[in-house]
């Protein structure tokens, strides 16, 4: 029985490569033991490959992957104690919910009550006791997702990963099913890799986020580090929107930026760049919409108006170019062709490099 | 060292100092351990066979290894232990064999100059099981298929047996042409024998003599090529695109061709349009047409061909037709195209590589047909008639065999790689997953009475044709004395019941080695044909598409070409297994073997990997998946081989005329003999027993396998998910016909 309790994951410059294309390149991260860490980014990132290479369903070609200080970068997926739930949550159709959640332990090679024994209890903790003799395909989708889970957790892995969970369910129960996940890795104190593409989710339930790009890590950093402090334009625009500009800095004094936007002068932590040409990320709700004549601010034209409910999206044509504007002001909405100007709020303007 | 690495030496052991290395003759054990039932360690140790010594030190080696810490060094010197062995095991084998053959030189530098062997037995099949086994553990030590052992020693034994039973055979018929019997090299005869008028003459266009054999088969394999895809296009349009009745009768009829043996057509075609046939005398009665004999030669060939292979065109094609989505009909619709220039714009060119799939079938079958041309071919010899004339007949001419069948190899492969190149296997796939739910369109009316003109002959012929069959065998002489009678039966399935039971009647010894050596071969056929279906498609390794393209080849070697191989092959030691059952038994295996893993690699195409993957990560290997989670999905596909390596093995000829002995004969070499000896009635009886046999053996291989529970709902679950699901796992039925 692996009572061995949660295990940290260290990948050293490993890299994955399929003949000419590189899947994964020289990465490199940590994830401590008992923490809950996403690997999020857009489609063809690497970041499901990079996942598959904790699991042991690939095996990198180069580098080092280390599991509670122990290098597994050849073990095969059966030798490791890695636990994995499936985007498409991969139950055998052929086998009750009682014989899929028991599987891990039957082949490990326990007898067949204390595996069920076993088994149960993990129903029983995602909620699904009473279950046991259905299957796969008489569950609803959610259910089936929470068998997915047990069966993960019976054996008690030092590692559980999660391959895009939530991808197969409706927007509303996902928001509840994050949740879950979230406190069940707190309450059983487990290390999760968790793979992603959806921001908002990995904002939600991570300690840490591995922002990655192109085969390799673009970020590393808590959600409010990411958020607040993007390591460059990609991080920036990916985790929650943000318009991205071109901005001169004017000049540098103690540590902060005078920077010249269009007609307007702002004053930013200048983050070690120096004067000369650079980047900013200005967030929609950090545009505040005003009336026109506004000194420093951005003179502009609303192009496009979209009533949200809670929100008003505005698209407005300004000296510096297009940008996107989420004003809270519903109750006096703001039409296409009126005259504003764009106030900074305090926060949620950041330069990048 | 770990436990199976172990067990695999033990075995290695016990094939070298406790079975008889050689294989007995008659099955006796006379002198063991010493001379022909000697041990291999007893051989060695007398000196009778000192060239056995290598392989003894490979095993000593390798048990020096035994109980050692797992270090890298240990899988290093596994795989080079296996492999000197391995080398040693085969270079003896090869170099000492028949006195005076063999490689001399080799022979020498194993200490057996001038010596001889007797062909390896159990003995020698235990030891090469073991060194190879030993290679692919030492290879799984050092990381290859993420250290799996099961993974790396399947691979290995399917390589050994495809190279030993597919490849070695071939190439034996490559040296046998290419090589006199004295070991010289002989190319100006090959090229003689090569390019001999008798092969390649073109007499026939100037009038008179007749056409080489190599054109006579290029022309009935491209018209049976044509006419089949014509009829089963005719066909698959009727009945998927018309409210014709009947259509449960269609698709019937596609499962005839795979129960009846090939020549049975032929042989109905004898007794209906032969010279006394029942047909000719009725036209020759009534109209006065005069009794001839034109069904012997292309005309009867090709008809019984066409009978014979349409409805295999028909089952490719109406996959075809079912997989355009109609969608893409009724978008030309939209667009404003009117029926007939939407079946020429949309329908006609999507059906186009299903066209060539089905001729290209169609020319393959007919290349390969070997039953219906002896049969009927009269004077036209084709090339499958002609090697067998040269192997069984006067002269006796294995060289001219050998070139024939090179001949014949070097078509069925062209076939075969430019079906490979142009196609794909893509036109197999039929409907995706995703619910189309538009309405097919309906055949132009030309295209309707078209099809119908060219169907229902066709359809009549067929069923006058199985009529004959059925009831051929309870009249006296069919065309000449219809009264009935069952003596035919009494000669070949009587049962004496008077002293206990007694299998008096003459078709009963053949039609018990047909069962048995069914029954051996098709769960075997079954078991190598998934197990490299899994190979090929769930695992990663150095050689893996080489590997698919040798499974496939083997499927373009006609049943002829393989037969003649293997006697060539394996007439002589090492393996001297000819007239045994177990040649039969090894050409069936390795002959439908590319049945097993087509329909193991379309099952496996419908079971999700991720299944694979959840199952290694939930702690179980390679084998524990393959036992628990892939075989019971894949029960459809294990149907599937079953059936169809059992349904071959008794149908099948050519292959096996070779290969027959008095003492293990097959029911359709018996029938074969029974047409050639005139006795229609006979053999007409016993193909319709075989078919009756081999309906009960489908229903009973379907009983045993069982059904594959996935516990569904009877209600249909209203999810979106669960339309995709039930596609995914439902069997295509064309890649099941092939």
């Amino acid at each position: 029985m692996s009572k061995a309790g949660p295990a940290s994951v260290e990948f050293r410059n490993v890299s994955m490569r399929y003949g000419a294309v590189t899947a994964v390149d020289t990465v490199s991260f940590a994830i401590e033991a008992g923490q809950l860490v996403t690997l999020l980014g857009p489609s063809g990132c690497g970041k499901t490959t990079t996942l598959r290479m904790i699991a042991g369903l690939e095996i990198a070609s180069e580098g080092e992957i280390l599991i509670g200080g122990k290098d597994v970068t050849h073990l095969s997926a059966a030798d490791r104690d890695v636990s994995m739930v499936f985007q498409s949550y991969a139950l055998f159709p052929h086998m009750s919910v009682m014989e899929n959640a028991a599987y891990g332990p039957t082949v490990k090679g326990f007898a067949k009550a204390k595996a069920q024994e076993m088994a149960l209890e993990k129903l029983a903790l995602v909620g699904l006791k009473g279950f046991e003799k259905r299957y796969p395909s008489e569950l609803s989708g959610g259910q089936q997702q929470r068998v997915a889970v047990a069966r993960a957790l019976v054996l008690e892995p030092q590692v559980l990963l999660f391959d895009e969970p939530l991808s197969n369910l409706d927007a509303k129960l996902r928001r509840r099913v994050r949740q879950e996940i979230r406190d069940l890795q707190q309450s059983l104190n487990l290390t999760v890799a968790y793979v992603t593409h959806d921001q908002e989710e990995a904002l939600a339930v991570s300690d840490k986020i591995i922002v990655m790009s192109n085969a390799r890590v673009a970020q590393q950093g808590s959600p409010r580090e990411l958020y607040e402090a993007p390591a460059d334009a990609f991080v920036a625009d990916f985790i929650g929107d943000a318009n991205l500009l071109d901005v001169a800095i004017t000049s540098v004094t103690d540590g902060r930026a005078d920077i010249a936007l269009g007609p307007a002068r702002l004053n930013l932590p200048a983050r070690g760049l120096a004067a000369g040409p650079a980047k900013i990320a200005i967030r929609p709700h950090s545009l505040l919409v005003s009336e026109p004549g506004l000194p420093n601010g951005l003179p502009g034209i609303v192009r496009k108006s979209s009533y949200l409910g809670n929100h008003v999206d505005l698209i407005v044509e300004s000296p510096v170019g297009e940008l996107f504007v989420v004003s809270p002001d519903t109750q006096r909405p703001r039409a296409a062709g009126d005259s504003i100007a764009l106030a900074f709020a305090e926060t949620g303007l950041v330069l990048v490099p | 060292m770990r436990a199976s690495t172990r067990l695999a030496l033990l075995i290695g052991w016990l094939g070298y100092v406790l079975i008889p290395w050689y294989l007995p003759q008659d099955g006796s054990l006379a002198g063991y351990p010493f001379g022909q039932a000697g041990t291999a360690l007893a051989l060695v140790l007398s000196g009778a066979s000192p060239w056995l010594l290598p392989i003894g030190l490979a095993l000593v080696a390798a048990s020096l290894l035994v109980g050692r810490e797992e270090r890298p060094w240990i899988g290093r010197s596994l795989v080079w232990i296996g492999l000197l062995g391995l080398i040693a095991f085969f270079a003896q084998g090869f170099a000492i064999t028949l006195p005076d053959q063999g490689i001399p030189w080799l022979a020498a530098l194993f200490g057996g100059a001038g010596q001889a062997q007797p062909g390896m037995g159990f003995g020698a099949l235990m030891t090469l099981f073991s060194l190879l086994l030993m290679m692919c553990h030492g290879l799984a030590y050092r990381g290859y298929c993420r250290g799996d052992l099961f993974t790396t020693s399947a691979i290995g034994i399917v390589v050994l047996l495809i190279g030993l039973f597919v490849f070695y055979p071939v190439a034996t018929i490559l040296q046998s042409a290419l090589v006199e019997s004295d070991g010289t090299l002989a190319l100006a005869s090959f090229f003689e024998r090569l390019l001999s008028p008798t092969i390649w003459g073109l007499g026939c266009l100037g009038g008179g003599t007749n056409c080489g054999v190599a054109w006579n088969t290029l022309i009935l394999a491209v018209l049976t090529g044509v006419i089949t895809t014509l009829l089963g296009l005719a066909c698959a349009l009727l009945v998927l695109r018309t409210r014709m009745p009947g259509k449960r009768l269609m698709r019937a009829m596609t499962v005839l061709p795979i129960i009846t043996p090939p020549f049975v057509i032929g042989l109905a075609l004898i007794l209906l349009f032969g010279r006394s046939g029942a047909i000719t005398g009725i036209l020759a009665e009534w109209v006065g047409i005069p009794r001839s004999r034109w069904i012997y030669g292309l005309p009867g060939v090709l008809l019984a061909q066409v009978l014979a292979f349409a409805p295999i065109a028909f089952l490719v094609l109406m996959g075809t037709v079912q997989g355009i989505a109609p969608s893409m009909e009724e978008a030309a619709q939209t667009l404003g195209a009117k029926h007939w220039s939407t079946f020429r714009t949309v329908t006609w060119p999507l059906l186009r590589p299903g066209l060539a799939n089905a001729f290209l079938l169609g020319f393959v079958e007919s290349m390969a047909d070997f039953g219906n041309p002896l049969v009927l071919g009269g004077n036209f010899e084709v090339l499958s008639t002609k090697i067998f004339f040269a192997v069984v007949g006067a002269a006796h001419n294995q060289g001219q065999a050998a070139v024939l069948a090179i001949v014949l190899l070097a078509f069925t492969l062209g076939a075969f790689w430019v079906q490979q190149r142009w196609l794909g296997t893509k036109s197999y796939t039929t409907v995706a997953g995703k619910g189309d739910s538009g309405i097919p369109a309906m055949l132009p009316t030309s295209a309707k009475v078209i099809s119908a003109v060219v169907i229902v002959p066709w359809v009549l012929l067929t069923a006058v044709i199985y009529a004959v069959i059925l009831i051929g065998g309870f009249v006296k002489a069919m065309g000449r004395d219809h009264t009935l009678t069952l003596e035919h039966y009494r000669t070949g399935f009587a049962i004496d019941f008077s002293n206990g039971i007694f299998f008096e009647g003459a078709a009963w010894p053949s039609l018990f080695t047909t069962l048995k050596v069914a029954a051996i071969s098709s769960p075997l056929t079954a078991l190598i044909g998934l197990i490299t279906a899994f190979l090929l498609t769930r695992q990663h390794f150095a050689g893996r598409r080489t590997l698919e393209f040798t499974t496939m080849l083997s499927f373009a070697i006609p049943g002829t070409v393989l037969g003649v191989a293997y006697i060539l092959a394996f007439n002589v030691p090492p393996v001297e297994i000819t007239g045994t059952g177990l040649i039969l038994v090894l050409a069936f295996v390795f002959r439908n073997m590319p049945v097993g893993v087509r329909s193991g690699i379309a099952g496996l195409a419908q079971i999700d990997k991720s299944l694979d993957e959840a199952s290694m990560t939930l702690r179980a290997r390679s084998f524990t998946t393959l036992r628990r989670v892939v075989l019971p999905l894949l029960k459809p596909a294990l149907i599937t081989a079953l059936v169809y390596s059992f349904v071959r093995c008794i149908t099948s000829v050519s292959a096996v005329i070779f290969l027959v002995s008095a003492e293990y004969n097959l029911a359709t070499a018996y029938i074969v003999g029974r047409v050639e000896a005139g006795e229609f009635g006979l053999a007409i009886a016993y193909s319709s027993v075989l078919i009756v046999v081999m309906a009960v053996g489908i229903a009973l291989i379907q009983v045993g396998v069982g059904e594959r529970k996935l516990g569904r709902r009877a209600v249909p679950v209203p999810k979106p998910k669960a339309p995709k699901q039930t596609a995914r796992l439902t069997k295509p039925a064309v890649e099941a016909a092939k």
